[in-house]
């Protein structure tokens, strides 16, 4: 192991509190999306760092299956997007107000 | 020298990264992102994991941000193209990024190959990649298969022409 696996982990949340603040502050449905784009490749990075921690596949095996669950969570939403822009003519957030919550 | 690339790429990241989420222009934030993916895909090659950062670049900084700059064009607009601004503040922070990243690549490839193992205490060549995958895990593989599929097909009943005479056309 190169570097501690806490300087890992730490990388990793400030990645996460990063996408986590960009999901909650933005607006704008696409740089939502990207927030929570961010949000999975910090676990990815803590999964690839288990698995030098701890001399095990595992990790990195996960990290792929990760990936493959963030393509598919993408392209749904990512059709979702361009619905929403045909149906209601916005992707602001702020304007889908319909359920009153 | 591998500790101190670690460092210098994971300060990249988290620069790509606020700068990814504070740009106004959604396509400005892709372009960062891909900047901040490629430097993750960089620290998983220190961190022993050569075929996942292949695959970090092709899959995630090539397929999944070409859908995003596609989904972007596809509903934004068309704006005439602006003139480039002259202004060095503009250019000069995505070149400093794009070259210090450059740098650590070559680096990583610079290093002595015979030597891999001292880049990091595991790792892990696609060949134990591939057998650890398929013998252990094959059914979250076929899952995982079964899961693009489904997103597939969502996609492409979302991504229909919403016509509302549709059904009395066919009846």
């Amino acid at each position: 192991m190169i570097v501690p696996l806490g300087h890992v982990l730490i990388l990793a949340g400030l990645l996460f509190v990063a996408g986590l603040s960009g999901v909650l502050l933005r607006r704008n449905l696409i740089m939502i999306l990207i927030g929570v784009e961010i949000m999975i490749n910090a676990v990815g990075l803590v999964l690839v760092g288990a698995s030098a921690y701890w001399r095990s596949p595992d990790g990195q095996l996960f990290a792929l299956l990760l990936m493959a669950v963030a393509a598919a969570e993408v392209t749904v939403a990512l059709a979702l997007v361009v619905y929403l822009k045909r149906s209601r003519g916005t992707i602001d957030v702020n304007r889908f107000d319909g359920m009153q919550g | 020298m591998a500790t101190l690339l670690f460092y210098i790429l994971a300060t990249i990241t988290l620069l790509s990264t606020v700068l990814c989420l504070t740009r106004k222009n959604p396509v400005h934030a892709v372009l960062y992102l891909v900047h901040a993916l490629f430097a993750l895909a960089l620290l998983y090659f220190l961190l022993g994991a050569p075929l996942l950062a292949a695959w970090q670049i092709i899959l995630y900084a090539g397929a999944i941000m070409v859908l995003f700059l596609f989904v972007i064009m596809l509903i934004e607009p068309p704006v005439a193209e602006s003139r480039t601004s002259g202004r060095v503040i503009h250019w000069l922070i995505p070149a400093i990024l794009s070259g210090s990243l450059l740098a650590c690549g070559g680096a990583l490839i610079a290093m002595d190959p015979a030597a891999t193992n001292a880049i990091a205490s595991y790792w892990m060549t696609p060949r134990d990649f591939g057998r650890a995958l398929f013998v252990h895990y094959g059914l979250a593989v076929e899952v995982i298969s079964m899961i693009l599929l489904f997103a597939a097909v969502g996609a492409f009943h979302l991504g229909r022409r919403y016509r509302p005479t549709t059904k009395e056309d066919v009846s």
